[in-house]
């Protein structure tokens, strides 16, 4: 795609210091807020058009993110917030990263936009509190710059409009991810989620109607103002406008955050990743994050990478995290490394997910060292199944959907393992994983 | 942790960074800066958080002091017990997993002589357990080292970087 395309990552073409507003001032930055600042398009028409742009949620849910806005009680008379989820956390996940190291005026004009919108005068981003060494410094600089340039404020550049954008950082816990759960967090209270309803919009932080949006998707914002809402549309496929950052990772040979147009043809993603780490064969990928279902490579070398394809294929874009995995990789060892995780990251508030997590993990474990047995597989997807759909926050549900797509689609390699004391199928001596 | 601990004097620096951290926020939820004054004050004293401190945070922003102990042993950056000088997290997760992030765990554990989630005895240095994904999983494997990020390690290049800590 031509270089002058991309939209969350206008300013990596350039060499030097490509986060400076100058930089971003080159690539067609602050235009569109200066039209809503000129009065030429008042709120509703900023939401009709991301609505017609057809964006969707980069966090994960692939929410159109114009219905999202057009939640907000806007014009009611009440304080309201706008929230950037910069907490990144999902494994396999780094594009918001860059976007606040490349790009940080872009998410700028893309929150300061979107708070006006839904008429919230104060925005906070909420990054994650690992990145308090590059990105957040990155993306205060940028703040600060765009303040001494009267883009943001009381009355901006004369406009009437008022809108203050601060920075929060967290500290170390997946679940802060969570919209609710962030909510909490940045009331200065442990992240855990809350129960739904009553939804941010009416009831979110401080109790005020509050919408959270990640980073990506607020970055895409600037660029389809200012270029209209079908140039998004005519980037992508039907259902899933516009570029999205893939971040493909594992057995290639050049992971990279890589903004596409939706809908590129998996073996096109595949190649410009550099193809298979030392020419070996495809086994599996996990298509947007750890949360959702493993493909086997048979399940997607045809697809094209877009919401609707990858869902009907039985599994999720999900935040656009390309886990890549060849032939060498052992499965159980895959999804027992994933189990841990949820089980780390669980924030204990409900039976099922806590309970469920720790069993999971407690079983995989058991397998690796080999002293699991079959019943063990019916287990795990029973317990999977008790937890997927009876928790607060659908962290319970990226629990149980790694355990239920590995054993459906590779449960001969538990079997192995199970039967061969917990050898795996990879390292056997006649191994083809197939 | 209790109130019976006490409490220290926080320093001039750390008021001036909470205050800095209350200003952002609606008038009466300056609690919303615990995490920031929690950062801080680990940061200034030595890498973790003692009781004393935590009531003094909870002093300041007018908070219980529970809950600012239930916020330190919530979120992972957090240390509540003593901890060597230089935080070393190896990211295990999927995508650095898949390119050999086991192997970087054993070398630093050798190097070191001692198991994740301990410290070496002279104090230097703490290996930390690290659960989540570090966000930089096209850079695998990675490591954070008192917050920097280093990607695309090797075993040489995470000597250099630990040969260069004082
Ligand atoms: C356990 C869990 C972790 C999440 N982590 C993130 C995250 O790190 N970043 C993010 O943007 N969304 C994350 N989400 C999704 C958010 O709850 C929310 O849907 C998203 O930020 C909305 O933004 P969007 O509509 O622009 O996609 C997470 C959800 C869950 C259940
Ligand atoms: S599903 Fe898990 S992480 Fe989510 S609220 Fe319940 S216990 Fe917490
Ligand atoms: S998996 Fe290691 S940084 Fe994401």
């Amino acid at each position: 795609m031509p270089e002058h395309d991309l939209v969350c990552f206008a300013t990596r073409r350039f060499e030097s210091e490509p986060w400076t507003l100058q930089n971003y001032l080159a690539v067609g930055g602050y235009q569109a807020w200066q039209k809503v600042l000129d009065g030429e398009l008042d709120r509703a028409a900023i939401i009709e058009q991301v609505k017609a742009s057809g964006l969707r949620g980069r966090g994960g849910a692939g929410f159109p993110t114009g219905l999202k806005h057009s939640f907000m009680p806007r014009e009611a008379p009440v304080q309201k917030y706008l929230v950037c989820n910069s907490d990144e956390s999902e494994p396999g996940t780094c594009h918001d990263r860059e976007i606040l190291r490349l790009n940080p005026h872009s998410l700028i004009e893309g929150m300061a936009i979107s708070a006006y919108a839904m008429g919230a005068t104060v925005a906070y981003n909420y990054i994650r509190g690992e990145f308090m060494d590059e990105p957040v410094p990155r993306f205060e600089t940028a703040l600060q710059e765009a303040y001494d340039a009267g883009w943001l404020g009381a009355n901006v550049k004369g406009s009437g409009i008022d809108v203050d954008i601060h920075t929060f950082v967290g500290a170390g816990a997946y679940i802060c991810g969570e919209e609710t759960g962030l909510l909490e967090s940045l009331e200065g209270k442990p992240g855990k989620p809350r129960f739904k309803p009553p939804f941010p919009a009416q009831h979110g932080l401080y109790g005020a109607p509050t919408t959270i949006n990640n980073t990506q998707s607020l970055a895409s914002i600037p660029t389809i103002i200012r270029k209209g809402p079908q140039w998004f549309v005519d980037i992508g496929v039907e259902g899933s406008s516009g570029t999205a950052i893939f971040s493909v990772s594992g057995h290639v040979e050049k992971p990279g955050n890589y903004e596409l147009p939706l809908g590129i043809p998996f073996r096109e993603l595949l190649e410009i990743a550099g193809g298979m780490q030392g020419g070996r064969e495809l086994k599996a990928v996990i298509p947007g994050g750890s949360s959702v279902q493993v493909m086997p490579a048979a399940n997607i070398v045809d697809l094209t990478m877009d919401f609707d394809t990858i869902k009907a294929a039985g599994s999720s874009l999900g935040t656009g995290a390309v886990v890549v995995m060849d032939e060498t990789t052992c499965m159980v060892n895959m999804l027992r490394r994933i189990s841990r995780f949820y089980y780390a990251e669980s924030c204990g508030q409900c039976t099922p997910c806590r309970e469920g997590t720790g069993w999971l993990y407690r079983v995989l474990t058991r397998i690796m060292e080999g002293s699991g047995t079959h019943a063990d597989l019916d287990m795990l997807v029973d317990v999977a199944n008790k937890i997927e759909g009876h928790t607060i926050c659908a962290l319970g549900d990226a629990a149980a959907w790694p355990v239920q797509s590995f054993l459906k689609h590779f449960r001969h390699e538990f079997e192995y393992m199970i039967d061969h004391g917990g050898r795996s199928i990879v390292s056997a001596p006649d191994a083809v994983a197939a | 942790m209790s109130a019976q601990a006490g409490t220290v004097a926080l320093s001039d620096h750390v008021c001036a960074e909470i205050d800095r951290w209350i200003e952002k926020f609606p008038e009466g939820q300056q609690r919303s800066a615990v995490l920031a004054a929690l950062h801080a004050v680990q940061h200034e004293t030595g890498g973790y958080l003692t009781p004393a401190l935590m009531n003094a945070v909870a002093d300041y922003l007018e908070m219980p002091p529970i809950q600012v102990y239930e916020v330190a042993t919530f979120y992972s950056m957090f240390e509540t017990k003593p901890v060597g000088r230089h935080s070393i997290s190896v990211c295990t997760n999927i995508s650095c997993m898949l390119r050999g992030a086991d192997d970087i765990v054993a070398h630093i554990e050798n190097r070191l002589g001692i198991r994740t989630g301990e410290s070496t005895p002279d104090g230097k240095f703490y290996l930390k357990q690290e659960e989540e994904c570090l966000a930089a999983c096209c850079g695998a494997p990675m490591m954070m080292v008192d917050h920097r990020y280093h990607e695309n390690l090797t075993p040489a290049a995470v000597d250099e970087v630990l040969d260069g800590l004082e």
